[in-house]
């Protein structure tokens, strides 16, 4: 009793926890510094990396950035400039864009407004989860097997395109239902009571509201695609080419792939052409990320 | 799965065709996504079949050296071991590097972190998540195997191309991974189950600790899963820089191969379509599917379970 009643009236013990004992105490400490390094590791890793490739690639880029931006690859490596594989990058997107979006935002909308709840519908969804997980050098093996061979498109533009919008079609699907799914119920029920037809309220109603947020996944998927190396590598896109694509049905290079390129040669001219090309991709990369994200706040409408 | 129109009009019209044919379009689309799955087992099967023809099956189940044949006609001896070998290293070695850390972040994220810390700390996660494979493999062979492992283990111990530092590259990459699913579980655990805890007199750190970690892991055996199958289906950072040189080892500072880097190597050396080296892509690509299809239906069923605990 007597050390219950000195607990009770001793407040400043209250505010610190009356059943706490120094150990306890201790391991608090010790628990959230843990936790802050182990988060901070991340971080750091993530400024690291940023560095080491900045420090290795930026005085090669900045020395002339237009020559690198618009030379073409050569034997010499401090010469070698990236235009053919950044275009060869731009029309990849572009492409696997046209193809990936109209088939993921058109497979979303049906399963989410009129799939029925069936088997069929439970294993298209599975499905598509699996699909998402399937690593990206298997849909090259795909793209090989399917668009480059059996097609017969060869190591082109097309097959490289068709193949990088498989691989981003789950993503895509998944981003664009969860934007569909957002939108409220009392949208759709409104416009069914305004006499509109089932497709009339999924298109000018539903899919309005579903853009930003459809729009913002699709753009994270796409830069994913454009930093991806191992589907083209294998479908075998060529890395060193000195002319763009006039057709689909021409080869196409691609930035990663040249970084690849480079980053395996022995000589250290190459490591800071690749350092210097891998600043332009991430360059690249971030201001995808940066649209994604002023997207996401800008338009997504709050309920 | 939404609602249907209510179905409280005499004067209701049937479905027009034309919305009729736009439904059918739709379906196609989502349709497509089996033709994908049926695509890629129908290649891989269809010159793995190719490939087992000529190369024994249980020779590539238990065979220890892989040594591909250099031309056409030439066999070559083709045992699977040594790359998976060099992909259960790399799995293990990412895990030691992404889980803790992982975890760590989880825990801070979803417990400790102010508004404003979360602002920051999720949107960099994305950028670590985001980073293209290839530039984290450049960064492992250009900056962790000589600024960070030879300084501190030794020049003569570490080989150049090391299982090391793909582990390390692939541990970055699986952390954000393994970071947001489980603290996405965290933050699914209802906010009574802590107060309870706190009104017991607990510390913030005993809630985590046995009350929030316990209740979420099943998510975060879930995220881990899923961690290991991105780091078994990893391709470029450990071609560039865990090496090409498949063999039995359990040395982390050795060179090794995977099985994704085996792939790689194979079609930069443009084996001619038709030969056992080139059929043997499928071999791996059926295996490495497999693989990873295993890791990802068990992630997945495990999440479907813990999903029912608090719905």
């Amino acid at each position: 009793m007597s050390s219950l009643s000195t607990e009770v009236f001793a407040p400043s013990m209250l505010r610190r926890g009356a059943t706490r004992t120094a150990g306890t105490i201790a391991a608090d400490l010790v628990f959230s510094a843990l936790l802050f390094v182990g988060t901070l590791v991340g971080v750091i890793a993530l400024a690291t990396l940023i560095w080491s490739i900045f420090d290795a690639g930026w005085a090669r880029l900045a020395a002339d950035p237009i020559a690198f931006l618009t030379g073409f690859v050569s034997r010499f490596p401090a010469r070698a400039g990236i235009k053919v594989p950044l275009v060869g990058s731009a029309y990849l997107m572009v492409l696997t864009a046209l193809f990936s979006f109209p088939i993921g935002v058109g497979a979303a909308i049906y399963l989410e407004e009129f799939a029925p709840r069936n088997r069929v519908t439970n294993f298209v969804e599975a499905n598509i989860a699996n699909l998402a997980g399937v690593p990206s050098v298997v849909y090259g093996l795909l793209g090989l097997g399917i668009f480059a061979r059996f097609l017969r498109m060869g190591p082109s533009l097309l097959a490289g395109a068709l193949t990088l919008a498989v691989m981003s079609l789950p993503v895509i699907i998944v981003a664009a239902r969860e934007s569909i799914r957002a939108v409220p119920e009392s949208i759709r029920l409104g416009a069914y009571a305004l006499g509109a037809t089932k497709w009339q309220t999924v298109r000018r109603q539903v899919l309005p509201a579903a853009l930003p947020g459809t729009l913002t996944g699709t753009i994270l998927a796409l830069s994913r695609a454009i930093g991806e190396t191992a589907p083209l590598l294998v479908i075998g896109l060529p890395i060193v080419i000195f002319s763009l694509p006039n057709d689909l049905r021409d080869p196409v290079s691609a930035l990663p792939l040249l970084i690849f390129d480079w980053t395996s040669r022995a000589q250290a001219a190459y490591a800071e052409a690749a350092a210097a090309a891998s600043i332009v991709l991430l360059a690249l990369l971030l201001a995808m990320n940066a649209v994604a994200i002023f997207l996401r706040s800008r338009y997504t409408i709050r309920w | 799965m939404v609602a249907t129109p209510p179905e409280l009009s005499v004067t209701r019209r049937k479905a027009r065709t034309g919305e009729r044919l736009i439904v059918n379009a739709l379906f196609t689309c989502a349709v497509l996504s089996i033709a994908v799955t049926v695509g890629i087992i129908a290649v891989l099967l269809f010159d793995a079949v190719e490939f087992f023809r000529e190369s024994s099956f249980f020779d590539f189940l238990t065979g220890t050296v892989w040594a591909p044949g250099q031309g056409a006609g030439v066999g070559g001896r083709y045992g699977v071991l040594p790359l998976l070998n060099g992909t259960l290293l790399i799995g293990l070695g990412s895990l030691v590097v992404g889980l803790p850390l992982g975890v760590l972040t989880a825990i801070y994220l979803s417990e400790y972190a102010s508004n404003r810390i979360r602002g920051v700390l999720k949107p960099t996660l994305e950028i670590l998540a985001g980073i293209p494979t290839v530039v984290v493999g450049f960064f492992a062979l250009q900056f962790i195997t000589p600024s960070l492992l030879r300084p501190i283990f030794g020049e003569e111990r570490v080989f150049i191309f090391n299982a090391a530092a793909g582990s390390i590259a692939v541990g970055l990459m699986i952390l954000p991974i393994i970071a947001s699913i489980s603290e996405d579980a965290m933050r699914a655990v209802p906010s009574s189950l802590r107060e309870a805890a706190f009104g017991l007199g607990s510390t913030k750190r005993q809630v985590s600790v046995r009350v929030v970690v316990p209740a979420a892991l099943s998510g975060i055996a879930a995220s881990v899963i899923l961690g290991l199958s991105r780091a078994v289906g990893e391709t470029m950072a450990v071609t560039i820089a865990a090496g090409n040189s498949p063999k039995m080892t359990l040395n982390f500072f050795e060179s090794i191969q995977t099985l994704t880097a085996s792939i790689a190597q194979t079609v930069r050396g443009e084996a001619a379509a038709g030969t056992v080296r080139y059929n043997s892509l499928f071999a791996l690509g059926m295996a490495l599917f497999l693989i990873t299809l295993g890791m990802n239906l068990l992630s997945a069923r495990i999440v479907r379970r813990f999903r029912q605990v608090y719905s």
